[in-house]
């Protein structure tokens, strides 16, 4: 997943299967989850060898599976105009807002 | 303990040279984030030095967990019953698993599964030492489980804790999954305790064997570990050698005494001032001699690894191969 | 016709499917640390585990028939190679044909071409024990038969992968099948324990076996470009108790700790 110009090029001979990220909802979960990596041959390899490696302890599994190379990731540098602009709109949060007890659960 | 030989002088001197003068904020902002205890993530700057030292010490873990597969996975054709045959067949999976998890995490730092079997297969990379020894009796198998197991957990646990934020991840997904191994094998030494005095005897011989080499596992003293206090500074190590191998033996005491055994140790007392156990001297020279080649099973170690990658490389590329066809094929359908 | 008193499977034909699991699961365990790479290192013990859950639990069953010492136990480790009814096919090393005292290197082809041919018939067997009238059979029918679904997907993937993969992998898979199609044909001989269990009703038909059996083999056996090698020649003979050279060795190191020490619990 490295895409730093500082990282030291991996070697990439013909016979390593490519890598691919790995993302697992649990039946009691609500959003696919991203558990790590694994390398396969082609994306059904993936899903198999997935279901193989990081689902031996959970049932009823949703997996999806993402050749490493497909993922855009935002850049370190970016993260203050991304993120920080979301950090002072705290009217986004319930917690802001004052409701009286005798309101009730809300 | 996976980094036992990062601490042997490679030529490298240990000071940190300045970085350039481009670089100093991006400095600045590492060192921020360690000492604010964020985590450093793959796409962020890092000192090559930090990077550096991370790809071996995850890489030499990922090392150590395949190799480990085998000396426990000596005994599963012979596991004396079927609920031990699962239970060690599960376990030694876990391990490959725990490999596959860090082998992971190391590859977002810019390195690639084959490189990192590349070193390890041509000796330039280390695992931990214990792997080295063989298991002779099934009681093996329980001690392990009971002392390597334990000693791996204590050094795992703080890991879970470490700057680097994959390999952080991927300890607290391998700790999930290890109380199970110590308890497993702890469980199993009861069980032959209460036996008979043959299975007695077999699991007392096998701690007699194992428990100094699992007290070396954590690494030499921390007066000859010079390279410590830097890992330690990057938030990667988080604990001393001695303090860890000081916890080992304090939790270990009452658990030895809870199944029956005795540690193979006449200075192993409790120190009412430390609040600690005393133990004796660890032969600091047998445990050098085995990280750098020579003990029992290094030679067959490494080449049993060797063979299984060798061996399954035509496996490997069909797999690939069939995977262009399969690609060429849908690529002309769609044309 | 099946009757109230009948309902409960043979014992021999219970053992015959208990047999057959735990020589399967022994065998794939041998790939572990050593599997071509560690991603299917970790499906290999993921197979053998379910085999070996599958094996615990007909030993289970045939120990209630077994007499009153009986344990699962007890019957994989206290029961010698002529007792021992699974088809010989499971027992042979990962490898061409050769005699037990010679010494060759495993084979993946060998691995996955028979993990292939075996769960192909296990998915049938199954299907038919799951609405069994003996109640357990039928349960444990239900579970293994989710379990064998994948490993015949697995093994048809890498049946497929290594027969249209290079010229290397398609060889060895096809020298592999020409091996072990001739195994084949003792699946379809009724062994006495079968023919008792067809004849109480517990819900095996072997003869309706066969042709979805050979539907799915020439299935998979046209996309991995192989030739179906002809099922002719010798017949083994391992549901009757008339094993291969190997079976002596597996059982005998299978065995050889739990023998040594013949009142220990474990």
């Amino acid at each position: 997943m490295s895409t730093d110009p500082q990282a030291p090029k991996p070697l990439k001979p013909l016979s390593e299967w490519p890598l691919w990220e790995v993302f697992v909802r649990s039946k009691q979960g609500l959003e696919h989850k991203h558990c790590g990596s694994l390398h396969a041959s082609d994306a059904g390899h993936a899903l198999r060898l997935a279901r193989d490696v990081y689902t031996r302890r959970q049932e009823g599994v949703s997996i999806w599976v993402v050749p490493s190379s497909a993922i855009t990731a935002s850049e370190p540098n970016d993260k203050a105009e991304f993120f920080d602009p979301s950090g002072d709109k705290i009217y986004r949060h319930p917690t802001f807002y004052a409701i009286p007890d005798d309101v009730g659960h809300m | 303990m996976y980094t036992q030989a990062l601490d042997l002088p490679d030529g490298q001197p240990a000071a940190v040279t300045s970085p350039a003068p481009s670089d100093s904020a991006l400095q600045a902002h590492f060192d921020d984030k360690i000492s604010q205890e964020q985590k450093i993530e793959p796409r962020d700057w890092m000192p090559a030095h930090y990077r550096k030292t991370l790809v071996r010490q995850i890489s030499q873990h990922a090392h150590s967990e395949i190799v480990g597969m085998l000396p426990e996975g000596n005994w599963i054709s012979r596991a004396p019953s079927l609920k031990r045959k699962a239970i060690l067949i599960a376990k030694v999976q876990d391990e490959g698993g725990h490999g596959l998890y860090l082998y992971s995490a190391a590859e977002t730092l810019g390195t690639s599964r084959d490189q990192m079997l590349e070193a390890l297969h041509s000796g330039k990379a280390k695992y931990s030492s214990i792997f080295n020894y063989p298991t002779l009796t099934w009681a093996d198998v329980g001690v392990i489980g009971w002392l390597v197991d334990g000693a791996a957990i204590m050094n795992q646990i703080p890991l879970c804790r470490c700057s680097y934020g994959p390999y952080a991840r991927a300890m607290v997904r391998i700790c999930k999954e290890e109380s199970f191994h110590q308890r497993q094998g702890f469980e199993s030494l009861m069980v032959m305790m209460q036996g008979t005095p043959a299975q007695q005897a077999m699991v007392q011989d096998a701690v007699n064997r194992w428990w100094w080499k699992c007290l070396a596992m954590f690494g030499p003293p921390d007066s000859d570990s010079p390279n410590s206090a830097q890992s330690q500074r990057w938030g990667i190590k988080r604990i001393s050698n001695d303090d860890l191998r000081q916890s080992f033996v304090d939790a270990t005491v009452p658990q030895a005494k809870t199944l029956g055994v005795s540690l193979p140790d006449p200075d192993l007392k409790w120190n009412e001032e430390r609040q600690h156990y005393d133990y004796g001297a660890i032969d600091w020279d047998e445990f050098w001699a085995t990280v750098n080649g020579n003990g029992p099973c290094n030679q067959e170690r490494l080449a049993t690894r060797v063979k299984a990658w060798d061996d399954g490389a035509w496996v490997r590329e069909a797999a690939l191969a069939h995977a262009r066809k399969n690609e060429a094929r849908s690529l002309k359908e769609a044309a | 016709m099946s009757t109230a008193a009948h309902t409960l499977a043979p014992l021999a034909y219970v053992l015959q499917l208990a047999d057959t699991a735990l020589v399967l699961g022994q065998r794939n365990a041998e790939w572990c640390g050593h599997g071509p790479a560690l991603e299917e290192d970790i499906a290999l013990a993921n197979n053998s585990l379910d085999l070996i859950g599958q094996a615990r639990m007909l030993y289970s069953l045939a120990a209630l028939q077994a007499g009153p010492q009986a344990s699962e136990d007890s019957l994989a480790y206290w029961r010698g190679p002529e007792a021992f009814r699974n088809y010989t096919m499971v027992e042979l090393p990962h490898h061409g044909p050769m005699a037990p005292s010679a010494r060759q290197d495993r084979d993946f082809a060998t691995t996955m071409v028979r993990n292939f041919l075996f769960s192909n018939l296990m998915v049938g067997v199954w299907a038919q024990l799951e609405p069994s009238p003996d109640a357990q059979l039928a349960a444990i029918a239900a579970k293994a038969i989710k379990e064998t679904r994948y490993h015949l997907r697995h093994a048809h993937d890498w049946v497929v992968r290594m027969g249209d993969g290079t010229d290397t992998s398609h060889a060895r898979a096809q020298a592999a099948l020409d091996h072990l199609m001739p195994y084949t044909q003792e699946f379809w001989r009724p062994s006495a324990a079968e023919q008792s269990a067809m004849d109480f009703g517990i819900g095996l038909d072997l003869g309706a076996l066969q042709a979805p059996w050979q539907q799915q083999l020439t299935a998979t056996l046209d996309l991995a470009q192989l030739q179906a090698s002809p099922a002719t020649g010798f017949v083994s003979g391992g549901k009757n108790g008339i094993h291969s050279e190997h079976l002596s060795y597996l059982l005998g190191d299978m065995q050889s700790l739990a023998r040594a020490h013949p009142q220990a619990v474990w």
